[in-house]
Order: structure tokens, then C-alpha cells, then sequence
């Protein structure tokens, strides 16, 4: 379970409170208008933001005294998933060890989920020689094998095409289905919401909502979820 | 952070180290005397000179590469950037052969029945400043020109402004700004000028704090009189190196100048004075380059043995010293901490031969320094490259940080990994450069090792200065072209690595 507890982050003027739980193995959208601190957020629960007041836990331990890496997160941000100079590979295997020690059994590991994602035979590629999906499936692949319970997309797919971030998306669904990862993703469709996530929350006016069942949001809106979709 | 740590400490060790030794030694010496004043006196001069004379003449130069697009523009531009690596020592070989005793200027005119020039002497001092410096200005210029918005020189054209005007409204307040900053360094790095005016200079009219402490040492091998002016020149070049930072501030690197500014002003007379100028800025910068080519190929064949063990020994030391530089430039600007950088500057308030002076009284109570010359000369070069070291490695490891530091923190990678994963793949360019520009600098350095000359263990450069001193022209010829060559050469060769690693 995640839980935010009496959170207020601030990043100069701007402040974000947030005070709610997610049960594990949920699929939550975050909407929002632009500049609401959607990424804020996802950002302070992948701890490259401290919080003001408050903790962030999950399954009950506080996350607050552990860097980034050490956190039961894998975060996809919007650009910049993979390391230009870095082979397909080696950009997955980095998820494995970060020194790039990689033993047979390992680099096994990192054919299967390059097979999983559909870029097995491209693995000595380096990003620039793949297409926008191809690289967004690379990424995938290395939250694959970084095996973390909680993932965090800050819309790492609103560069594809529509039919393309859906055909990412539905893949980000299988997979967290097989891994029984708990989601977090920031979208600005809320047919991408309705799609893949079973609760949503919405960002606005400096407060992150308690995550809710999407269907019933979507039904019985909010006044800021209303405002937000323009009803 | 540690290894950082550590190396700041080295660094700060290196120079403040010989210093404190140079001024404690100075404490007991006395006051400067009236040649030592005519001295600092005479470094002033010659200093304020030649940035003077370096700017006035690349003004023109740089303007007109900044407005004019022809074919072989980029050319110039690369050979504007050669003296910086050229030895000085060579320069100054090919200078000779032109306006030198028996140059080519005092054969011409013989012939008109027209008695010689004499290059020797503040005007021959001044004239090999220039040649090294207005190039630099040029470039440093260049830049000034170039970031000067497009919309000003489209709006001059609009309202049809001629070129006077332009100069006056778009032109002048860039140059108010940049100028201030251009002098300086230049002055900067005349103040330290020692080979130059070893060969060009000297007697007691035309004498520099540098070559004062070279004087003590050789010739009077008095340490004291070698500490008090080492101590002058500290201050003096201290207050020059400040201001200079200050007043450039950013700049130097130079990158993109390839591009050149849109314009639309000027007719057919402005473009010939233009193709004037341009002629003959590059004339006076490849005329020398290409004399002790000229006249070094016949020699390069048979010369003499010594030539080619020094040239043996240079390229060692070149290779420890370009090593040692770019190890701590790593360790200082891994950490992208402001001390660390800013201690690695520091170095640019030293000169070659006050470290000498100082390392030469560190280790005389433990060793015979003349034992170790080429160490010395490798550990002073390492240190007065790197400045320039740290300017090249240090934007890209801050873009790396900048544009992958987060997906690093997030997969962990910290320590090793990082560096080796993230930051190396990144950084092989500039480390290129840098590794070459180091090696480069030491090849063609005639500093710390003219204070210890020993007879068997000779550089490059210094076996040159005792060619020339023996009037063996042709031999001299021969042994700068192989200097020339290895300089150049070494520098292509890391660059060249450097580009294409990454491939």
C-alpha cells in the first residue's frame, strides 16, 4: 500500500497537499490541468524531491531517508529513458546491476525482456537507431527487470502517435498485470485513463484527490475534474 | 568527492606550496633592487604593449570575418587557433628568419642599399606577442561578433545605416563590454612571457621579472635574488589573473565559430579592404609556420643525434605531463564542486618559473633537483594546462549531469558506475581535446626546464634555444619543423581519438 501522509511539497511559490492511501496492485491516472504538479508529485514519491511536511510510505515503511535508487520505485519520465551512448542492452542491464557486471544468467534475463517487449534481435542497437516505440519498449524492458513494486510513468509516451501510446499503454497493462506492480501515470486523456487505470485522481487548485473508482468519477465528476474536461 | 578532495589538495599543494617556499625565501633577501624595479617596470611595458597592439590590429581582422562568407573562411579560422599550439620556440625560429640578422626583410634590404633592422629589443619582443596573441583576439573577438542578435544588423540595414553608424550602434557597445576583457587576459599572459624575451629580449633595457629569475639562477645563481622577484611576479600576475577572470569572464572556449553573421551592409570598396586585412592578418600568422617548414625539410634528414633523443625525452614528459593534467582535471571537476574548479584556476596566477623557483627550494634540502628536471617539467607543465583542462571537461560533465542525472539516480548508479556508465561515454570528446591540448602545451614548453639546464637530459625546445645560441640555423630549421610536427601531431592524435571513440 501506498500511503501519503499529510504531504505538502513546494517547489518555490507552488504548493501540492496530498493526503490519501492506494491499495497495492492498483492502476491509478493522475489528470489534471498542466502545471497542477502532476510530475510534483510522482517526482517526491521517486525521491528526487523532499517533501515539506509529511511522509511517503509504502507497506508502511517511510521512504524518506532513501535516495532514488534505493526506492521500491521505477520512474519513466517524459524524455531522456535511456542513455543515448549506451547500447539497447546495456540500457536494460543497467536495471540490473548498475556497474554493468552482468553474468550469463543476467544477460539471459535481459534477452527475455527484450523478447517480452518485442525488440528481441535489436539489443546491440543504441537508442537513436530505434523508432519512438522501439525506444519506449526498451525502457519498458528495463522496468521489467528492475522488478521494483511501484511504477511511475510521467507520460513517457506523449511524444508517440495516439494508436501507438495506446498500443504502450495496453503493453504497460500486461505488464503490471504479470508483475503485480502498483501504477502511477500522469495522462491528459481521460480515454487513456478509462482505458488502463481502475482509480483516478485528480490534481488541482494545489490538492492531489483521493484516488477514485474511475468509472464513478467519471459518471459523477468533480467540480475541478469537470473544469479540467471543459463538461 | 574524496578523490576530488584529494586532488584539490594536490593542486593547492603544487602551487601554494612552491609559493609559500619562494616567499618565505624571499622574506630574508632584501628589497628589490633598481634592476629589479627596471624589470617590473619593462614587464608592465611590454605587457600593456602587446595587448594593446594584439587588439588594435585584430579588430579589423575580426570584422571582417565576421561579415564576409568566402570559401577557406573556416581555414582562417583554424589557423587563427594554430599559434596557440605552436611552440613559442618555433615561432620565434620562423620570426627570425624574417626580420632576423640575416632574414629575408634585411636581405631585401641590402639589396636597396638600405641599412638593417635590429628585431632585438622591446619592438622584436613585441613583435612575437603579437604574432601569438592577435590571433587570440581575433577568435576571442569573433565571438563578441557573433553574439551580437541578428535582428540589430537586419534593423541597420533596414534604415539603411552606413558602416560608420553601424560600428558606432551595433558594434561598439559589444565591443565596450568585451574589450575590458580581451586586454587583460592578453596582458595576463604577457606578464609571463619568458621565452620570447629570452631570445628577443634581454640586456638590461629590455628585461622581464621572468627572465630576471632565470638570470639569478643561471648566471648568478643567487636563490634569494630569484625569490624576491619570483615573489614581484606572484603579485603582479595575482592582480593581472583576477582582474582578467573577472573582466572575460566566460569566452575562451570559442566553439561554433564557423558560422558567420548575416550582413548586408557594405560595397565593393569595404570588401576589398576586408580581403586586405584578412590577407594579410594570415600571411603574418602562416609566414613563419611555413618558413621553418620550408627551410627545416632539407635539414630534417641529417640531424644531429641529440635532436632526436630530445625529441624522445619531450614526448615523454608531453605524455606524463597530459596524463597527470587531465587526472586531476578529472578528480577537480567530477565532483562539480565551485572550490575544487576554482583551485584549479588558481594555477593561472602561477608561472612556470616561479613553480620552478619553488619546487627547486622544496627539494634542495632532500635532493639534488638537477636530478629530477624532467619531472618537475612534467609536473609544472601538467599544472599550467590545467586551466585549460578544466574549461573543456568541466560544461560536459554538467551536461551530462544535467540531461541523464536523474534516470542515473534512479537505477542507482553512484561511485564507479556512474562515471564509468554515464559520465565517460559522454566526456570522451573533451577528454580528447584536452589530453591533446596538455601534451601539446608540455611538447612545446621552454620554461621550468631552461632554469635546470643539465647536458644529457635536453628537451625539444631547449636543444632548439642551444641551436639557435650556436647560430646552427639550419639544424634549428630542422629540429622546430620536428617540433612543430610532434606538437601538432600529438594534439591531432588525442583529438582524433577523443572524436571518434564513441563511434
Amino acid at each position: 500500500m501506498l500511503t501519503l501522509d499529510a504531504l505538502t511539497l513546494r517547489q518555490g511559490e507552488f504548493t501540492l497537499r496530498a493526503d490519501w492511501t492506494l491499495e497495492r496492485g492498483r492502476r491509478l491516472a493522475i489528470v489534471g490541468p498542466s502545471g497542477a504538479g502532476k510530475s510534483t508529485l510522482l517526482n517526491a514519491i521517486a525521491g528526487f524531491l523532499e517533501p515539506e511536511r509529511g511522509r511517503i510510505l509504502w507497506q508502511e515503511r517511510d521512504l524518506g531517508d532513501q535516495p532514488p535508487g534505493r526506492r521500491p520505485v521505477a520512474m519513466l519520465f517524459q524524455d531522456g529513458n535511456l542513455f543515448p551512448h549506451l547500447s539497447v542492452a546495456q540500457n536494460v542491464g543497467l536495471g540490473l546491476h548498475p556497474n554493468l557486471r552482468l553474468t550469463r544468467a543476467d544477460r539471459e534475463t535481459v534477452d527475455r525482456a527484450l523478447e517480452r517487449v518485442g525488440l528481441a534481435g535489436l539489443a546491440k542497437r543504441r537508442p537513436a537507431a530505434l523508432s519512438g516505440g522501439q525506444q519506449s519498449r526498451a525502457a519498458l524492458a528495463r522496468v521489467l527487470v528492475l522488478r521494483r513494486p511501484l511504477l511511475l510513468l510521467d507520460e513517457p509516451f506523449s511524444a508517440l502517435g495516439p494508436a501507438l501510446r495506446r498500443e504502450m499503454l495496453a503493453l504497460v497493462r500486461e505488464v503490471t498485470g504479470e508483475t503485480g506492480a502498483t501504477l502511477l501515470m500522469v495522462t491528459h486523456d481521460p480515454v487513456d485513463a478509462e482505458r488502463i487505470a481502475d482509480r483516478i485522481s485528480v490534481v488541482a487548485g494545489g490538492r492531489a484527490d483521493t484516488p477514485a473508482p474511475v468509472a464513478e468519477l467519471f459518471e459523477n465528476p468533480t467540480p475541478d475534474l469537470r473544469r479540467y474536461l471543459g463538461l | 568527492m574524496i578523490p576530488g578532495s584529494v586532488a584539490a589538495i594536490v593542486v593547492a599543494a603544487l602551487i601554494l606550496g612552491p609559493l609559500a617556499a619562494v616567499l618565505f625565501r624571499a622574506g630574508g633577501a632584501g628589497w628589490p633592487s633598481p634592476a629589479d624595479w627596471a624589470a617590473v617596470r619593462f614587464t608592465l611595458l611590454q605587457a600593456a604593449l602587446s595587448a594593446l597592439l594584439s587588439a588594435l590590429f585584430a579588430l579589423p581582422v575580426a570584422r571582417a570575418l565576421a561579415r564576409r562568407r568566402f570559401p577557406g573562411r573556416s581555414a582562417m579560422i583554424l589557423l587563427m587557433g594554430a599559434p596557440f599550439i605552436l611552440p613559442v620556440i618555433v615561432a620565434i625560429a620562423g620570426l627570425l628568419t624574417i626580420f632576423g640578422r640575416n632574414g629575408l626583410v634585411n636581405t631585401a634590404l641590402g639589396w636597396w642599399g638600405l641599412p638593417p633592422i635590429d628585431v632585438f629589443g622591446l619592438h622584436g619582443v613585441l613583435l612575437a606577442h603579437v604574432f601569438f596573441n592577435l590571433p587570440l583576439a581575433v577568435r576571442l573577438l569573433l565571438e563578441g561578433w557573433r553574439a551580437i542578435p541578428a535582428e540589430r544588423f537586419r534593423t541597420a540595414a533596414q534604415l539603411d545605416m552606413p558602416p560608420g553608424a553601424v560600428f558606432r550602434l551595433v558594434e561598439g557597445p559589444m565591443l565596450r563590454e568585451r574589450l575590458p576583457g580581451i586586454l587583460t587576459v592578453i596582458f595576463a599572459i604577457c606578464l609571463s612571457s619568458f621565452a620570447v624575451v629570452l631570445i628577443l629580449g634581454g640586456g638590461p633595457a629590455a628585461t622581464t621579472i621572468e627572465l630576471a629569475i632565470y638570470q639569478a639562477f643561471n648566471f648568478d645563481f643567487d636563490l634569494g635574488k630569484a625569490a624576491v622577484l619570483s615573489a614581484l611576479q606572484i603579485a603582479i600576475v595575482t592582480v593581472a589573473a583576477i582582474l582578467a577572470l573577472r573582466l572575460a569572464g566566460t569566452g575562451m572556449a570559442a566553439a561554433g565559430l564557423d558560422r558567420p553573421v548575416q550582413r548586408w551592409d557594405g560595397g565593393a570598396g569595404l570588401r576589398l579592404w576586408d580581403a586586405a586585412v584578412m590577407a594579410v592578418a594570415a600571411l603574418f600568422v602562416a609566414t613563419p609556420i611555413l618558413l621553418v617548414a620550408l627551410t627545416g625539410a632539407d635539414s630534417l634528414r641529417d640531424l644531429p643525434s641529440t635532436v632526436w633523443s630530445a625529441a624522445g625525452v619531450s614526448v615523454l614528459v608531453a605524455l606524463a605531463s597530459a596524463a597527470l593534467s587531465v587526472g586531476l582535471g578529472l578528480l577537480l571537476a567530477l565532483p562539480r564542486r565551485a572550490l575544487f574548479e576554482t583551485i584549479g584556476l588558481m594555477t593561472l596566477a602561477a608561472s612556470p618559473l616561479v613553480l620552478g623557483t619553488g619546487l627547486f627550494l622544496l627539494i634542495r634540502p632532500f635532493a639534488f633537483p638537477g636530478d629530477h628536471v624532467l619531472a618537475m617539467t612534467a609536473v609544472v607543465n601538467a599544472v599550467m594546462a590545467l586551466p585549460f583542462v578544466l574549461r573543456s571537461l568541466s560544461p560536459d560533465i554538467r551536461g551530462a549531469e544535467a540531461a541523464h542525472g536523474r534516470l542515473a539516480d534512479s537505477l542507482s548508479m553512484a561511485g564507479w558506475s556512474r562515471f564509468r556508465w554515464l559520465v565517460l561515454p559522454r566526456l570522451r570528446r573533451p577528454l580528447g581535446f584536452a589530453a591533446g591540448l596538455a601534451a601539446a602545451l608540455s611538447m612545446g614548453d621552454l620554461g621550468v626546464i631552461a632554469l635546470f639546464p643539465s647536458p644529457d637530459t635536453a628537451t625539444l625546445p631547449l636543444e632548439i634555444y642551444r641551436l639557435l645560441g650556436a647560430y646552427r640555423m639550419e639544424a634549428a630549421a630542422g629540429a622546430s619543423l620536428l617540433l612543430t610536427g610532434l606538437s601538432f601531431g600529438i594534439f591531432a592524435l588525442f583529438d582524433r581519438v577523443g572524436r571518434h571513440a564513441d563511434a
